[in-house]
């Protein structure tokens, strides 16, 4: 019994002789709704093309289902694709575009009336199946475009950035219905976007992909909060990076030097002592004490900078900080109700403010250019 | 200001004269009632009358629509087809064929002509309804072909691997997405062939023998004797007709376009 519904194995493709997918394993489980997240030119709607078959691998294998895809042709595949264009049939109404899959299985008269109307039921375009696809909406015809898709039951539904077409409230309304109609379902999603938000919060699990390759493959969290190269780390959220190299090597205990300054952080990656690290730190993990706050030991623990920027975001304020040791550091701070210091947020420009983090939430990856 | 705009009126006066006054001065001498003066002798229909009582007249019209309709459906089919394949497929002297039928387009009528006369006498095929045909097919094929490539390429490609996505062979995508998105720019195609072939003296003037006679020949050989009313009546008549295939012609593409 295979746990599998995807397999990609050792899968390598290439455009005359320029490379986009490089050995490429990827396992995908039946239910799941995996992302391929990824920046344009990575190889990801590679990937859902030739899940699909419209394009044959160079090499390596494709399972579905744990059945070889190498000679099946895309109309004999049980997977259906959600095109980032939608695709839709310009001369079909929304019903017949729909019913385009089923026709074709021969489903006939009253059946094939119930699982279109099923479909665009789920859908909630079941009052517009006479109109045609140009007298509808961006986000009408992508809910054609999924309905049409999913009446045909497929195990696997490959979606190519379907939402990169709409609006931002839209998108958002799209999100949650889509992550809402694949729990329905039950039904596989491959998901494709270059969008870091959307891969985080729709997704079981993740695969970031850069120039042909996965980088990371893992759950959202694991992404954001273990990045495992400086690539996931910086593509996926906004991220501080400081140079730092180690001094003591006490597994999974190091010190790290980050320029007049030594502390001790945590790190289940082994590193030697003299190594070149980077230190991860989320704008959000910064600590801020301002000028009058603290006592002068807890002061001289903390790293000095200067404000050089406020960044008011509504519900956050961002802060572009310059540390004393010439290192840029971005911070985000939540207005917080219970610390009346901070309450405000009335930082200046120029302002003397003292930082750290909150320690362990810092991720440490061997030094990268 | 003023002078601009005066020069302005008179210079598409001038264009607008010599481009139409010769084909308006032809409609109301159709009407003239005299026969051989240019001067204006009142209105009448007579010489409509005397066309539509000329049998061998008739049989020209009735020939000439035969040909046009019957080499306009032949080459819409085998253009229609062409321009899907060269759409559709990459194969072998692709680039070749592409250019090939630009030739064709460019190439002098008289030329073409004399090509295919010369082609039918070393075939010894007897001139006539068949040669007649196939020079009118060849003529009008890359028209259609150009035609429809051009609506063709304005396809979203993803159209149809979404058929063949949600199940369809490739000939249940030809069928049911390829043709039915075709299918104005192939109406046209037929009617500009129709056209093409209706008025054509050039090319049919080398292929056709004396026991098929076309419309424009036997216009042709009728003014050799001087430009009769009946003429004049004959020629109005064809540019109606025509003005009406390409102003359909045009509505069935504006349709397909929106």
């Amino acid at each position: 019994m295979n746990e599998w519904v995807i397999e990609l194995r050792n899968v390598s493709k290439a455009y005359a002789a320029h490379p986009v997918l490089r050995n490429v394993n990827l396992q995908v489980r039946a239910g799941e709704f995996l992302t391929l997240l990824g920046p344009s030119g990575c190889g990801k709607t590679t990937i859902l093309r030739l899940l699909a078959g419209f394009e044959p691998a160079d090499g390596g294998e494709i399972l579905i289902g744990g059945q070889d895809m190498r000679t099946l042709p895309p109309e004999q595949r049980q997977v259906n694709t959600v095109f980032q264009s939608y695709a839709l049939f310009p001369h079909l109404t929304v019903f017949e575009n729909v019913a385009f899959g089923p026709r074709l299985k021969r489903i006939r008269g009253e059946a094939l009336r119930d699982q279109v109307m099923e479909a665009l039921r789920m859908v909630k375009l079941e009052d517009l199946a006479g109109r045609r696809p140009g007298q509808l909406s961006g986000g009408q015809q992508q809910r054609v475009a999924m309905a049409r898709a999913v009446v045909n039951r497929p195990r696997v539904l490959l979606l190519d950035e379907p939402l990169s077409a709409l609006d931002y409230k839209l998108r958002k309304a799209m999100q949650l219905e889509l992550k809402q109609l694949q729990r329905r379902l039950g039904i596989t999603f491959i998901f494709v976007t270059h969008d870091q938000e959307e891969a985080l919060s729709m997704s079981d699990r993740v695969a970031v992909m850069n120039a042909g390759r996965i980088e990371q493959f893992g759950t959202p969290r694991q992404i954001y909060e273990a990045p495992e190269n400086l690539f996931v780390a910086r593509f996926v959220g906004e991220i501080n990076n400081l140079p730092g190299r180690v001094v003591v090597a006490a597994p999974p205990r190091y010190d790290i030097r980050l320029h007049d300054r030594v502390v001790n952080l945590k790190s289940s990656r082994v590193f030697g002592i003299g190594d070149r690290v980077n230190l991860l730190i989320r704008p959000e993990d910064v600590r801020i004490w301002r000028e009058w706050e603290g006592s002068a030991e807890e002061r001289a623990a903390l790293f000095p900078a200067m404000v050089e920027e406020v960044i008011y975001k509504g519900s956050t304020v961002d802060l572009a900080l310059r540390l004393d040791s010439g290192d840029a550091l971005s911070t985000t701070q939540f207005f917080n109700e219970d610390d009346q210091a901070l309450m405000n947020l009335d930082f200046r420009e120029g302002e003397r403010v003292f930082v750290d983090w909150v320690h362990d939430w810092e991720t440490i990856l061997p030094h990268e250019e | 200001m003023k002078p601009r705009g005066a020069i302005q009126i008179a210079y598409l006066v001038l264009i607008y004269g010599f481009l139409y006054l010769p084909i308006l001065v032809l409609i109301v001498y159709s009407f003239n009632d005299a026969k051989y003066s240019l001067e204006w002798r009142g209105v009448t229909w007579t010489w409509y009358r005397n066309l539509l009582d000329d049998p061998d007249l008739l049989q020209a019209a009735l020939n000439s629509v035969l040909i046009a309709a019957l080499s306009a459906t032949v080459a819409t089919g085998i253009g229609a087809l062409a321009a899907v394949a060269l759409y559709r497929y990459e194969f072998f002297g692709k680039p070749l064929l592409q250019g090939l039928i630009f030739v064709l387009m460019m190439t002098p009528d008289i030329v073409m002509g004399i090509a295919l006369l010369i082609l039918f006498a070393s075939l010894s095929l007897p001139l006539g309804f068949w040669t007649l045909l196939l020079a009118h097919i060849t003529f009008n094929i890359p028209f259609v072909v150009v035609t429809v490539l051009s609506r063709i390429s304005g396809f979203d490609r993803h159209l149809l691997e979404a058929a063949k996505d949600l199940g369809a062979t490739e000939f249940q995508t030809v069928r049911r997405i390829v043709l039915p998105l075709l299918m104005p720019a192939v109406a046209a195609g037929w009617l500009l062939s129709f056209t093409l072939s209706m008025d054509d003296v050039m090319v049919s003037f080398f292929v056709t023998g004396p026991t098929f006679e076309i419309l424009p020949l036997k216009i042709y050989s009728m003014a050799r004797l001087g430009v009769t009313p009946e003429i004049n009546a004959l020629c109005a008549m064809m540019l109606g007709a025509t003005l009406i295939l390409i102003l359909v012609a045009q509505l069935l593409l504006l349709r397909g376009r929106s």
